[in-house]
């Protein structure tokens, strides 16, 4: 195992994206910067210099323009990945998401496919403030006809690109800044992990059990899935037993994967770094509520964001966040009550 | 550059198979409308914005195009899809919400899809702007042949998305050309209420490509401009911006009071019908006999017919129906 080679997340994004050119013409990546600079997150450092800036081109700052020519592309049989640099930029293209990458393949009747990967960096936690440093998960999650994942790990991150590039619905795939290995950035280290070399697909809404429990399920994805590891792990030592799933994909949600896990430990903790109300989290409980078998044994709980703008200052933005701490805490408080039956 | 007879013939015949519709769609969409007008209820539902007036821009451009070139279209398409080709049966079923329609019914009027003719059309204004720019890129990164055309109307040259479309296309030098509508309304706003200059071919020059623009709704004009831009885009010399001059013989859509108009502006219009004044001079100039081009209307009116039977006769989709096709 010592020997194995581990990539960052962006290194595996990168190796995805330049097998599938390898193996497929149609194939092109576009977007700000993501050509000779490689991207600002490394994404797609080296795609260039092997492929040239004809499939790997950089764009004007123009992300309606841009996103809505690869919804074209991709009508007219190419297989566009796009990057919107921060998601934070959605409020200038959301009519390029929205209104056509997501609805061209309904008001077709099923009749034009839209294989594109809109790319787009998450999360905070370096005082970029609320214009740089948002989740927005649940956001795209509502919204129909567009598959979400988003990686918490380099071998997710390759094969999910993978599969996302080979979809022939438009994949949004979020990428957390602080998983990404940029030294910058400060990074999650847990994040590098063993990748084969081999081109591999992880499935599109298949969520994984990432560590074993019986206690307590956490439910997560992206960087909340290494604030649970931790957590779990300070908690092994109190003798409470946290199963983590890393949901991996929001759409579709592996509503099966929750549920199981529930059902086991009858207790949840969701952690998202997104927005607590309307979110993610609020999906994942009422996941769980609506199965109908699943009895708690304590009410859920969510380590979320704070429905509150993402502040710059330093200390307030790390009281905003999950962490580590808060999510052991919970897992304590849910631990110690009991519904009795 | 001169449309052969042939081609006269077809776009007369387009021209007049898109009135037909239109009217003939004007009439079914009043059914359960009346005496309360209620959108929501006849054969018909929603929305409808008729293109009559505006077949010249549709003729003379999508005379110079084949299946294999695309065309994006807007709120207002019905012109444009029978001009490029649209199998006009599924187009009216879709139309009226059937099963049998382009889309199965998920669409509508504004969402009309037929990859075989590569036709997309989409209701927010500039939308098909960047569809536009994106397939000519396909086309120019796999080296297929195919130019694509977005029309839009002339409000669209103030959404956001035309000017990063345009600089797109321009600074790929793509095979993409922008036909601009101009019909002289955004709804009830005036054009030169709206925007900044009386003609919106002068903002050609801030893409550094040609800029024409064609008055008086003809289409000859409209043909020969439309066919230089085209032939500029297959030699792979880039895009160029078009603005028409045309006419909505209609309000926006069905239900429009039109009081905006001045007092009298309609009149004018109709007096300048292109449908007529098309006819009387493919007549005067010994193109075709009056016989002839009655036949053509003749072959029009059947092919509408036939189409809004087919719509007619087709099933309503099954509502549970709604649930497929979200993803491919």
């Amino acid at each position: 195992m010592e020997n194995e080679r581990k990539l960052t997340i962006a290194r595996a994004m990168a190796e995805a994206m330049a097998q599938e050119m390898r193996l497929d013409p149609t194939v092109f990546v576009m977007g700000e910067d993501i050509a000779q600079l490689g991207g600002v997150f490394g994404n797609t450092r080296g795609l260039a210099d092997e492929f040239g800036t004809d499939r790997v081109r950089d764009t004007p700052i123009s992300e309606t323009g841009f996103i809505s020519a690869a919804v074209g592309a991709a009508m007219d049989g190419m297989r566009p990945v796009v990057e919107l640099m921060f998601v934070d930029f959605f409020g200038v293209c959301f009519d390029a998401i929205y209104n056509l990458m997501a609805k061209n393949i309904y008001f077709s009747g099923g009749n034009v496919r839209v294989p594109m990967v809109l790319m787009t960096s998450t999360g905070g936690g370096y005082s970029d403030a609320g214009q740089h440093s948002q989740c927005l998960y649940g956001s795209f999650a509502h919204l129909p006809g567009m598959k979400v994942v988003s990686p918490s790990n380099a071998y997710d991150a390759k094969g999910l690109m993978t599969a996302a590039i080979r979809d022939n619905s438009p994949v949004i795939y979020m990428f957390h800044k602080g998983l990404q290995g940029m030294g910058w950035l400060g990074t999650e280290a847990a994040a590098n992990v063993h990748v084969p070399e081999d081109a591999y697909e992880v499935e599109i809404g298949k969520a994984a059990i990432t560590r074993e429990g019986t206690d307590v399920t956490i439910v997560s994805i992206a960087m909340g899935v290494h604030h649970a590891l931790k957590a779990a792990k300070v908690l092994e030592a109190e003798g409470i037993s946290a199963e983590v799933v890393d949901l991996r994909s929001l759409v579709p949600l592996d509503r099966d994967t929750v549920r199981a896990s529930v059902r086991k430990t009858g207790r949840l903790i969701v952690v998202d770094e997104d927005y607590h109300s309307y979110g993610v989290s609020g999906e994942i409980i009422a996941t769980v509520c609506e199965a109908g078998d699943i009895t708690l044994k304590a009410a859920p709980r969510r380590i979320a964001y704070p429905d509150v703008p993402i502040p710059y200052a330093r200390g307030m933005e790390q009281f905003c966040l999950p962490n580590p701490e808060k999510v052991a805490a919970a897992a304590r408080e849910v631990c110690r009550t009991t519904v009795s039956a | 550059m001169n449309p052969s007879k042939q081609t006269l013939g077809w776009m007369y015949q387009t021209m007049v198979t898109s009135r037909i519709f239109e009217t003939t769609i004007e009439k079914i969409y009043m059914e359960g409308k009346s005496p309360v007008f209620n959108m929501a209820n006849g054969p018909i539902p929603g929305e409808m914005h008729l293109s009559n007036g505006q077949e010249p821009v549709a003729v003379g451009v999508c005379a110079h195009l084949g299946p294999e070139d695309i065309v994006t279209a807007t709120h207002r398409p019905h012109h444009q899809a029978i001009a490029k080709g649209v199998d006009l049966d599924r187009m009216t079923a879709e139309i009226f919400g059937k099963a049998t329609g382009l889309s199965g019914g998920r669409g509508g009027h504004m969402h009309l899809f037929d990859p075989a003719v590569n036709f997309a059309c989409a209701g927010i204004i500039a939308q098909g702007m960047g569809p536009a720019v994106g397939a000519a890129l396909s086309r120019k990164m796999q080296n297929k042949p195919g130019v694509a055309i977005a029309f839009i109307g002339e409000g669209a040259a103030n959404q956001g998305a035309f000017h990063e479309a345009m600089n797109l296309a321009a600074v790929w030098k793509l095979p993409m050309i922008c036909v601009i509508e101009d019909n002289a309304w955004g709804i009830s706003v005036a054009k030169a209420a709206a925007t900044s200059v009386t003609r919106n071919d002068v903002r050609a020059a801030a893409y550094g490509i040609p800029g024409h623009y064609v008055a008086g709704n003809d289409p000859w004009k409209i043909y020969e401009v439309a066919g230089q831009a085209i032939a500029r885009a297959r030699a792979g010399d880039g895009p160029t911006l078009i603005e028409v001059e045309t006419y909505r013989l209609a309000g926006h859509f069905m239900g429009d009071a039109e009081g905006y108009r001045p007092k009298g502006e309609k009149d004018g219009l109709f007096a300048k019908d292109p449908i007529p004044a098309m006819r009387k001079r493919l007549e005067a100039d010994g193109t075709f006999t009056a016989a002839e081009l009655d036949a053509m209307q003749a072959i029009a009116d059947a092919t509408v017919q036939a189409a809004i039977r087919f719509a007619r006769d087709s099933a309503e989709p099954r509502p549970e129906d709604a649930l497929t096709a979200v993803f491919a």
